[in-house]
């Protein structure tokens, strides 16, 4: 099925297997692979990328069901000149991360949830990255990260 | 995991829907938000040929108020209805319990419709509706029927609706200031409930409906019927299991969800108030 889906800005069109996951269509169609299949499962966040402005798991979306969408995926963030997005600086200044794979899922839930809720508590933080998995970091550097991105 | 090849559709609006699930035939399944039929059919415990997706008939997806109840269109997203002011004023049970769905991700794609539509008992606005005493109102190609909440689940993932059905609207009756409360045991913050609670009181009237106790959601009206001849909040917490037939799992012993449950429905009622 031809699907035309604008993916950091750029349009592309593309013919898909209806199967074919939001996930795979990124990495494997597109070579954006900073999104990552971590569970596979819709538990863990790593593939977390937005739809039209919204995160959700692309695990669990159909590329077609992007069809006439925009997407953003974590090498949509950073600006034109490489600087960084204030999210991703906001992690690298707190050290919200070690190993890096939910780093990409972090940082594209984070910033769905300060669209939602630009002024969030501490428990704002951890409610609203419930659905975002880190097995390094003990989740107090990424909170701290994104109440300072919050201006916290 | 990559689901089983199917043919997909994309339909414009209820009618249109209804006619293609009709033209494809058994196999073919309605696609809402995906969030419970895309990973069973990623672990290919669900092989529908045909995917009919009705994710983009935009005009089911709003919440009204309509006199003496809210009117939600099924293709409402679980974020929407956390978030809608005509809810949290007249229903303030039904928003509070769609907050507690999944996670935001799960929140940005999945609609109240998919949740009641797959009939799960472990899911939380099921149990909600029927707390709450809803109505369904489903469009077929014979034309459209209300089906009161009561009489809807039928066992486990399993509905009154035919196969080329649709829901299309849950009214749910204005709370009038009733006291409400939802319970919510779970492990993790994302997941599902290990047993659940969505109760409300006003006066001798209450409603009270278990999650994840038994085949389907369960309405607890041995509880309601207590409260209304007068016992304690603490004597009709007892009868709690009463309607319910509980299972074990990875999380629960029957015997510690059957415990839950009491203890649970007390906090609720307590917190709901008289
Ligand atoms: C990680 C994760 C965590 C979750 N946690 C919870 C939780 O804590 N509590 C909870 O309650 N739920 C939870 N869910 C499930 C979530 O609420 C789903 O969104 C919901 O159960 C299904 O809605 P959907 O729109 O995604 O339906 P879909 O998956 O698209 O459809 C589900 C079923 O209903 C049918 N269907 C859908 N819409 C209609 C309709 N209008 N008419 C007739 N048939 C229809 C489909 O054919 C399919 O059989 C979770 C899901 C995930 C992935
Ligand atoms: S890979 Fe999608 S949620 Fe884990
Ligand atoms: S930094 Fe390693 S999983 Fe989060």
């Amino acid at each position: 099925m031809k699907i035309n889906v604008t993916v950091n800005g750029v349009k592309h069109t593309s013919d898909v297997e209806p199967r074919m996951l939001l996930v795979q269509y990124v990495r494997e169609v597109l070579g954006l692979t900073g999104t990552n299949i971590g569970c596979d499962t819709s538990s863990c966040g790593a593939c977390s990328l937005h739809v039209d402005g919204e995160a959700v798991k692309s695990c669990t979306l159909l590329a077609v069901q992007a069809d006439g969408s925009s997407v953003t995926t974590i090498e949509g963030m950073a600006g034109a000149d490489g600087s960084l997005h204030p999210m991703q600086k906001a992690f690298m200044d707190n050290h919200g991360l070690q190993c890096g794979y939910c780093t990409p899922g972090m940082v594209m839930a984070a910033t769905s949830l300060l669209k939602e809720n630009p002024n969030p508590s501490e428990d704002d933080v951890r409610i609203g990255l419930e659905g975002n998995l880190c097995r390094c970091t003990g989740y107090h550097n990424i909170v701290k990260a994104v109440l300072a991105a919050a201006g916290k | 995991m990559i689901p089983a090849a199917f043919d997909y559709v994309r339909a414009g609006s209820a009618a249109e829907a209804i006619s293609l699930i009709g033209e494809h035939g058994s196999d073919a399944k309605f696609l809402a938000g995906g969030h419970s039929l895309l990973p069973l059919m990623k672990l290919r415990l669900a092989q529908p040929s045909v995917l009919v997706d009705i994710g983009r008939v935009t005009d089911l997806s709003y919440v009204k108020d309509a006199g003496d109840h809210v009117a939600i269109g099924a293709l409402t997203r679980h974020m929407d209805v956390e978030n809608s002011a005509v809810l949290k004023e007249h229903a303030p049970l039904l928003a509070h319990a769609a907050s507690h769905v999944g996670d935001p991700q799960v929140r940005h794609r999945g609609t109240i419709g998919g949740s009641i539509a797959h009939a799960d008992p472990a899911s939380d606005l099921p149990a909600t509706t029927l707390a709450l005493g809803a109505t369904y109102v489903v469009q077929g190609p014979k034309g459209t029927r209300e089906i009161a909440a009561g009489d809807f689940y039928k066992g486990f993932l399993e509905s009154d609706l035919a196969a080329d059905e649709m829901l299309t609207e849950i009214r749910v009756p204005k709370m009038n200031g009733a006291g409400w409360s939802f319970q919510k045991f779970n492990r993790r913050a994302q997941d599902w409930a290990i047993v659940g609670v969505a109760a409300w009181r006003r006066g001798n009237d209450s409603g009270v409906a278990l999650v994840n106790m038994g085949q389907t959601p369960i309405l607890a009206s041995s509880v309601s019927s207590a409260l209304s001849g007068g016992a304690s909040v603490a004597d009709a917490a007892e009868q709690a299991v009463a309607e319910a037939s509980p299972s074990a799992d990875n999380n629960a012993s029957v015997e510690y969800r059957s415990h839950l449950a009491k203890v649970l429905v007390r906090r609720a009622l307590e917190q709901a108030g008289s």
